[in-house]
């Protein structure tokens, strides 16, 4: 197989190839929107042969995840996607698989959890999944899928670290949208991915082993806990080792953050997946405007890039989280994120605040962003830091909703 | 010819260790020891929540073949990753060693086989999974401190079908798991009872020979949950096949052959009152609706088995 430049694909056309020039061995399927395209496609390439691995669509995403888990732990490379309902159905088998230590990689397509049922974008169900030892790797662009997909096998099959990841894409802005993607051919893949054999895997273990008996004592369960941990600490200084050698392959640079018209920035905007592009083309005119602004962008959620945070925003004088994403009665999530990075820092920003929106795939006006902005530059003039969130809704988006009211025959009374 | 006809043919190989953590009497020792002796170490045990989870705890575990725990209702699914994982790894990557060839076995309580792992254990038939599935149906889950199942008999006290206020104690039927399998069209399936050792060592030899889910439910008496003494344990699994409540038999590709027929069947309450989870029958009054009903059900079971099997 040669390499392809160039080629305009979907998020989800190039999340397939993404297992397949990684040589995936194994895929346990499930369909669900907005991430069916992906398991169609490796399905198609198995039974056309144009793929070399086994396809197996379960009867569920909670069996699905067990099975892909249970390959990996076998000694497979072991591949998966879902969305939302399906990352919730399967979540118990999340610390499954990260127990078993099983390195496998999971696709998830973000789309909000219902009820009330949506098909569209709101990271809620992938940062659900923040505490159950995967690694996260967050998607702006296809190209991102493709190469997070990659370093994803090799930062997971690390023996350092051998933790399962989910690499995340936005559902619909990502996963429906074509953009010009390089695919590298399976041979340079395989230079930076050597195949999987784990020490501990079933096929390759010099001995009979017992995976995840049951723990009565807290010492114990304490010890693989915290080993878990240690081990997730791990993965981002082999992030960097990895990603300077991808780099140096295929040209393609990546930290666990990225930074955006930050070097002179007063103001920052932390974002992450594809909304960012429509923060970063903002800020150029909010710049014409007047206001210095760069974009703060989290490519890994865990382990969570304290450090780089930290000293990213050194320097910045105010910080607007973008979180596309909300816990009720709390706010943002990767608000608290944040502030954990910056609270003992001693040149930290002087005000952060959080903001709400693009929920359920909602429009982020170049006026939202403005307003995010101007928010932050207000409360360094006037105080007044809030630690709740600001839910951004617009006049249009008041408008649409007394209209779909009023179909319904009612009036609309508006937050109460 | 059947392979084991005595006692004295029970291969001595043992793949369970003595002294595990499981209650004394426990029916579920007794059925995975001597499975694992037809089975051979050669086998992966999967294993979920349930009372056999006692056997592994960490840093010991009693089972001597490689031992993958599930959550509750993947043991089926895990089954299936691990099966394929290890087919793929044989015909793409050629690795050839003995372990790509090991059988797989899923060991399960009821509250797997009939309620939370339903769905991923007929999926995995569905799929013709090659495996094993074995469930060790203690009839409540045991393990949690005996709460009412699927697989609980009509009249058990359990901890959540308590015999109080005039109440008979569980007033659902046992589900049917063997008929329910049976619908899937799975190569074979089979009951078995600790009662008879032979029965069960020839029933996982034959199963060696069909290429799909063979699957099989075992009576498995549990002392502390059915109130009984643990010295009792294949008595009372004795008295649950010769009274006709347990009957023995298998289904290769869904046509049902009984491996134990009683000509005479023993009265239900000779096993009943075994146990103390039955004991609400008898004490303070005799309900004798109740064990009637028992009792009919039993025997218009084995008159269809008699007029069908016995007439061939």
């Amino acid at each position: 197989m040669k390499s392809r430049k160039g080629m305009m694909l979907t998020g989800n056309a190039t999340a397939a190839w993404g297992a397949r020039v990684c040589d995936v061995d194994y895929i346990a399927a499930y369909p669900i929107t907005p991430q069916s395209e992906i398991v169609e496609l490796l399905s198609k390439w198995v039974t056309s042969g144009e793929m070399k691995a086994k396809f197996v669509e379960y009867e569920s995403e909670h069996s699905m995840l067990a099975g892909a888990g249970a390959a990996s732990l076998a000694g497979a490379r072991a591949f998966t996607a879902t969305s939302s309902q399906g990352l919730a159905y399967a979540f118990e088998n999340l610390f499954a698989v990260s127990g078993w230590r099983a390195p496998m990689v999971m696709v998830n397509v973000s789309r909000g959890i219902g009820m009330p049922m949506t098909l569209q974008v709101d990271n809620t169900d992938v940062f659900s999944a923040r505490d159950t030892g995967w690694i996260q790797l967050h998607a702006e662009t296809c190209q991102e899928i493709l190469d997070f997909i990659i370093l994803a096998y090799r930062l997971g099959e690390d023996r350092r670290v051998l933790l399962p990841v989910i690499v995340n894409m936005d559902g619909f802005f990502l996963s429906f949208t074509r953009e010009p993607v390089y695919i590298p051919s399976m041979e340079e893949v395989s230079e930076f991915l050597p195949p999987y054999e784990p020490p501990h895997g079933i096929a390759f273990s010099s001995e009979e082993l017992a995976y995840a008996p049951t723990i009565i004592l807290g010492h114990s369960y304490s010890y693989f806990k915290y080993q878990m941990h240690l081990s997730a600490l791990k993965a981002k200084e082999v992030f960097y080792e990895i990603a300077r050698e991808f780099g140096d392959l295929f040209g393609r640079y990546y930290g666990p953050i990225e930074k955006y018209m930050m070097d002179d920035a007063d103001y920052a905007i932390v974002s992450m997946n594809s909304f960012t592009s429509i923060i970063k083309g903002a800020v150029h005119r909010l710049r014409e405007e007047g206001y210095k602004v760069g974009v703060l962008k989290i490519n890994m959620f865990r382990p969570f890039p304290n450090e780089e945070v930290a000293e990213a925003l050194k320097g910045v004088k105010g910080v607007a989280v973008f979180d596309l994403n909300l816990s009720p009665g709390a706010g943002g999530i990767i608000y608290p994120e944040l502030l954990r990075a910056l609270y003992h820092v001693d040149e930290r920003p002087k005000v952060v605040l959080d903001f709400v929106g693009g929920l359920g795939g909602k429009e982020l006006t170049y006026g939202e962003i403005r307003f995010m902005v101007r928010k932050v530059a207000e409360a360094l003039r006037d105080g007044g830091v809030s630690p709740y969130a600001t839910l951004l809704f617009t006049e249009e988006d008041t408008r649409k909703m007394i209209a779909d009211m009023e179909i319904a025959g009612k009036k609309w009374g508006g937050f109460r | 010819m059947s392979k084991f006809r005595s006692v004295k043919d029970i291969p001595d190989d043992e793949y369970v260790a003595p002294g595990s953590s499981l209650c004394a009497g426990c029916g579920s020792e007794i059925i995975a020891r001597h499975m694992l002796k037809v089975l051979g170490k050669d086998t992966i045990f999967v294993n979920v929540p349930g009372c056999y989870a006692i056997s592994t705890l960490f840093p010991f575990t009693a089972v001597k073949v490689p031992f993958v725990f599930a959550v509750f209702g993947s043991g089926a699914a895990v089954a299936q990753g691990i099966k394929d994982g290890l087919d793929i790894l044989k015909e793409k990557r050629g690795i050839n060693n003995e372990r790509v060839n090991y059988k797989v076995v899923v060991y399960v309580g009821d509250g797997a086989a009939y309620d939370i792992g339903f769905q991923s254990t007929s999926a995995a038939i569905h799929r013709n999974l090659d495996f094993y599935f074995v469930c060790y149906d203690n009839e409540a889950y045991g393990n949690t401190g005996f709460q009412l199942s699927g697989a609980t008999p009509y009249a058990s006290r359990t901890s959540t079908s308590e015999p109080l206020g005039g109440s008979v104690g569980n007033v659902y039927r046992k589900k049917d798991i063997f008929e329910i399998w049976r619908a899937h069209r799975a190569p074979y399936i089979a009951t078995i009872s600790v009662s008879h050792i032979t029965d069960m060592l020839n029933k996982f030899e034959k199963a060696k020979q069909f290429k799909g889910p063979k699957l099989f439910v075992a009576l498995s008496i549990c002392p502390t949950g059915w109130g009984a003494s643990e010295e009792e344990t294949v008595r009372i699994a004795r008295l649950a096949v010769e009274t006709g409540m347990w009957p023995l038999k298998e289904a290769v590709y869904g046509e049902v052959k009984h491996t134990f027929i009683p000509r005479r069947l023993k009265p239900v309450e000779e096993y009943l009152k075994t146990q103390r989870r039955f004991r609400h029958l008898f004490h303070p009054v005799r309900r004798e609706e109740d064990i009637k009903k028992i009792q009919e059900e039993v025997e218009s079971y084995w008159k269809r088995v008699w007029e069908t099997e016995l007439s061939k």
